[in-house]
């Protein structure tokens, strides 16, 4: 059993996901998005852990899916965050309005 | 006595993780946006340690606070005059953002309180992290795997994408 009722970790995370969501609509800036990206990957790997305490059969899957969670996220940080240095040398700019060079 | 107290410090956790997690997408300082990504995620490796994964929270405070959070700094200061980050977003925008969001969380509140999620009878046992490898080496080995080709691919990939170009 987990020490604080299973739903309100759930609402949590929800509400973890409900705010990476906001910044991932609302940033300007290419960061910013990565950022709120970031929030929301935490978020889902924070329910793994949680549906590993309770859901049955979960108990180390549920952790190991975490990991994979927080693997990816470091690589697509690491990728991203590359994209946006290559951008800005070659544009000046990381906002992404200014950031059209594939719009037809 | 001591659960009441630890069971209070969990809903703390929670209330500050969740305020920082909306100051770090609300702030128009990105450097203070990023920081308060990081006490997020700090927060959450102790939300970690409170749902009984003490390896989980060392490996998020390792890789995430450590090294992503790092790396997110780095590329903000490399980036950005920091004061000429503030281009907040239109009224309009921002409103329909806020709306939508509202709309998602009321939608999945809805379902996550009305469902009955299936519940092994008084928990499962905690996993060691001897549990923990040989889950990894056995049953999950060929995603593990992958994303060690998926690692080494996006080594190669950034170090190419922001290689400087000869002129």
């Amino acid at each position: 059993m987990t020490p604080v009722p299973e739903s309100h970790y759930l609402i949590f995370s929800l509400i973890l996901f409900s705010a990476g969501i906001f910044g991932a609509l609302t940033r300007r800036n290419a960061l910013g998005v990565l950022i709120a990206l970031e929030l929301m990957l935490n978020a889902v790997a924070l329910n793994f852990v949680i549906f590993s305490r309770t859901a049955p059969e979960g108990s180390a899957s549920g952790q190991v899916s975490a990991f994979f969670i927080i693997a990816l996220a470091a690589a697509g940080a690491a990728a991203g965050l590359a994209i946006v240095l290559a951008v800005y040398r070659s544009r000046k700019s990381i906002q992404t309005d200014d950031t059209n060079l594939l719009k037809w | 006595m001591l659960e009441l107290i630890a069971v209070k410090g969990i809903y703390i956790l929670m209330v500050f993780a969740a305020a920082a997690a909306f100051a770090s997408s609300l702030l128009p300082n990105l450097f203070h946006g990023a920081l308060a990504l990081a006490a997020v995620l700090l927060a959450v490796a102790g939300l970690y340690l409170s749902l009984g994964a003490e390896f989980l929270a060392m490996v998020q405070i390792l890789v995430y606070v450590g090294a992503v959070m790092t790396l997110v700094i780095y590329a903000v200061m490399l980036t950005g005059r920091l004061e000429e980050t503030v281009t907040p977003s239109g009224r309009i925008q921002r409103a329909a953002a806020g709306v939508s969001c509202a709309i998602f969380f009321v939608l999945v509140c809805g379902v996550l309180l009305s469902t009955n999620w299936p519940a092994a009878p008084g928990g499962n046992p905690l996993p060691s992290v001897k549990d923990l490898g040989i889950d990894l080496m056995k049953r999950h080995v060929f995603p593990f795997e992958v994303l060690g080709i998926l690692l080494f691919a996006v080594l190669i990939g950034a170090l190419a994408a922001a290689r400087r170009e000869k002129s």
